[in-house]
């Protein structure tokens, strides 16, 4: 029924998705961890960012459902595609094995994020421009939270150091894909709406590389990237993100809630 | 101190708080006021933080993004609302680490309604609507209480949650108003809270111990029996007001003295709730008792790396 | 290894007002103290300044100390304006 999201030949809408998917995606996975952190504060700490990200998501989403028309609203688009539509990095999807596992991913993403949002204000496109404004204050925080709980894991304790160079050698694999282009990706940059990513990619590892240096960490070293999630090829671990994302809507379809 | 020179100090402590002037933290205070405030608000803590779990066990399946990030914030301020209690019960000299380990041990008691499950989205209507609704009840008579810490932290829980019972109270209204199918998933929470919310106002007050000292020290404005009225007063003519029907036969109001009358409460099962044999005891508290242990590294880490940060100051300054 | 120590959290709610205490939380370090403090007390805008200070460094008066810290003010009226009775007519003074 919503083969529509893949055939239809829009690249704006595609690439909103492509940028509103990750902060979904990864919105979903620290609401996992409310009420399970390691204390109180950042707990709270870490649903803000939670609710920070499902933020932009709804601004990302509205516009994308004001683009498509008819009846599509913001959670048609958050809860009723197929898989193959969502397209999310694999590294957002990647789960929270432990506190290292979600500190690294957040700090990965939050890096690529904050660089990303800091060209995208740039858009010829007025509401891709707006929200990116908004969006980098809040992101700007996020990469500090981020990069000081890697310092504190990368020169805390032994365990703390071996657990953090543990996530970070495992999550490593997906970072080359954020800087991977889509076909709706380089249209959109032709157009001046979108973000060259590749042009991205050497301040991301210069930025990592100097935070880990901090922290008494090494950059990984790894000859072979994972990708596919851009394409909607994703990981095992995004039917079942999906199954309790969508529960509801699938069960009970067309209903207000 | 002699027994006489105590006494008198009790006599000054009650009339203060009979004059009704706060108590703070260093000032003289009797060891009971200080053992039940310590019992009272670690209590009062706990329950906000196992609170989160039953709630929690719904934000990955929130069906629309706005009730998404409404139940979140919501979850969040309990989060919130532990915290500031913690710091209100550490002014007494305990430390959050031994209220932890009393309420991971099973020393320490919280709210028992937290040990029903949450089965449909509709019971996180119902816990805002009805389990938000009685702890606003039991909350607000809390911020005039005699103790400041307490009475601080109470001011801002109250100012919080005055988003949370809206919050539940319109999921339900949404359900009742929505397909058949919507409106039994909302009558059956209804049927299922129902109840635990009556008694989670508290035992009866013949079967009540500390009633008569907490009314003296302000911890209680009005008895549990009052309480529970009140709610059921409030409560009913919500209910009614979107069609979904009170689970009790006996319910009927009382044109004389302008109250419902409801049925026996089944005070059986709130004791062996109470006691640890409620559905989810075991659940809430190993979540609790998980979630402190594996973050035990993480606490470690973050202290090891400030001590290192400081010697490094100190290294520089020489 | 220790407990994250104690932090007292002072708030300015605007520009114009002072930082008043707002409450206290558990950090490792002042950074930390710091970051906690945005997430846990100005979740509502409720601030545009944030204040932590370690519990630990904060002197405290003694409450016994009350009588003689305290009263000896009590029976200075001079210092209050209301004490100086001037003619009626007398305005802006």
């Amino acid at each position: 029924m919503r083969e529509k999201y893949r055939n239809m030949n829009n690249n704006l809408v595609q690439y909103i998705f492509s940028i509103a998917d990750n902060s979904l995606i990864l919105g979903q996975r620290l609401g996992e961890l409310c009420g399970h952190g390691p204390s109180l504060e950042t707990d709270i700490a870490m649903t803000n960012i939670s609710l920070d990200l499902f933020g932009q998501v709804r601004s990302y989403y509205q516009y994308a459902a004001k683009l498509i028309g008819n009846d599509e609203t913001e959670d048609t688009i958050a809860f009723l595609r197929k898989e193959r539509d969502y397209k999310n990095v694999l590294l957002v999807e990647q789960p929270n094995r432990d506190f290292a596992y979600s500190i690294a991913r957040q700090f990965l993403f939050d890096l690529y994020h904050l660089l990303l949002l800091e060209e995208l204000q740039n858009s010829s496109d007025a509401t891709l421009s707006a929200i990116a404004k908004k969006s980098i204050k809040e992101v700007s925080y996020h990469t500090r939270f981020s990069s000081d709980w890697i310092r504190r894991l990368g020169d805390g304790t032994d365990e703390s150091h071996n657990r953090i160079q543990t996530a970070l050698n495992d999550l490593w694999v997906f970072t080359d894909e954020l800087f991977h282009q889509t076909d709706a990706e380089k249209a959109m940059v032709s157009e001046g709406i979108g973000v060259d990513v590749t042009q991205l990619k050497e301040a991301f590892y210069k930025r990592v590389n100097t935070i880990l240096e901090e922290s008494t960490l090494q950059t990984p070293t790894i000859e072979y990237f994972q990708k596919g999630g851009k394409q909607g090829i994703h990981s095992e671990h995004m039917g079942y993100i999906l199954t309790e994302l969508q529960y509801m809507q699938r069960t009970y379809p067309n209903m207000t809630w | 101190m002699s027994e006489k020179e105590v006494k008198n100090l009790e006599e000054i402590f009650d009339a203060k708080i009979a004059r009704d002037e706060k108590i703070e933290p260093k000032d003289w205070m009797p060891e009971k006021y200080r053992q039940t405030h310590i019992r009272q608000i670690s209590q009062h803590a706990h329950s906000e933080i196992v609170g989160m779990l039953p709630e929690g066990n719904w934000i990955t399946r929130a069906p629309t993004l706005k009730r998404k990030v409404a139940l979140l914030a919501k979850i969040q301020d309990e989060a919130g609302h532990g915290l500031y209690l913690y710091s209100a019960c550490e002014t007494l000299g305990v430390t959050r680490e031994e209220l932890y380990e009393q309420l991971h041990s099973g020393k320490a008691k919280y709210s028992s309604i937290f040990n029903y499950p949450t089965l449909t989205w509709a019971d996180m209507g119902a816990i805002g609507w009805l389990v938000d609704g009685a702890a606003i009840i039991n909350q607000v008579p809390l911020c005039s209480t005699s103790f400041g810490p307490y009475a601080r932290a109470m001011v801002r829980v109250c100012k919080e949650e005055s988003f949370h019972q809206r919050q539940g109270f319109q999921i339900m209204m949404t359900l009742a108003n929505g397909t058949p199918e919507q409106k039994e998933m909302a009558q059956d929470a209804l049927n299922r809270w129902w109840f635990p919310s009556l008694m989670m106002l508290g035992p009866t007050d013949d079967a009540s111990v500390h009633t008569e000292q907490s009314m003296k020290w302000k911890l209680k404005r009005k008895s549990n029996d009052d309480l529970r009225q009140q709610f059921v007063d409030q409560t009913v003519p919500q209910a009614d007001m979107i069609g979904l029907t009170i689970p009790d036969p006996t319910l009927k109001f009382n044109e004389d003295t302008k109250h419902y009358e409801f049925g026996d409460l089944d005070w059986d099962e709130f004791w062996q709730v109470v006691k640890g044999h409620g559905p989810c005891n075991k659940e809430r508290i190993s979540a609790r008792v998980n979630a402190w242990e594996k973050g035990k590294w993480v606490r470690d880490a973050a202290m090891a790396y400030a001590e290192k940060q400081e010697s490094k100051k100190l290294n520089v300054a020489v | 290894m220790k407990n994250w120590p104690l932090w007292e959290v002072f708030i300015r709610s605007k520009n114009g007002l002072e930082h008043r205490h707002c409450g206290s939380l558990h950090a490792s370090d002042a950074t930390m103290a710091l970051e906690n403090a945005r997430d846990v007390y100005t979740r509502r805008m409720e601030g545009v300044s944030i204040w932590v200070v370690p519990s630990a460094q904060i002197t405290a008066s003694n409450p016994e100390d009350s009588a003689e810290l305290f009263e000896p003010a009590k029976d200075k009226a001079y210092r209050h304006p209301t004490f100086y009775e001037l003619p009626d007519e007398l305005k802006h003074m």
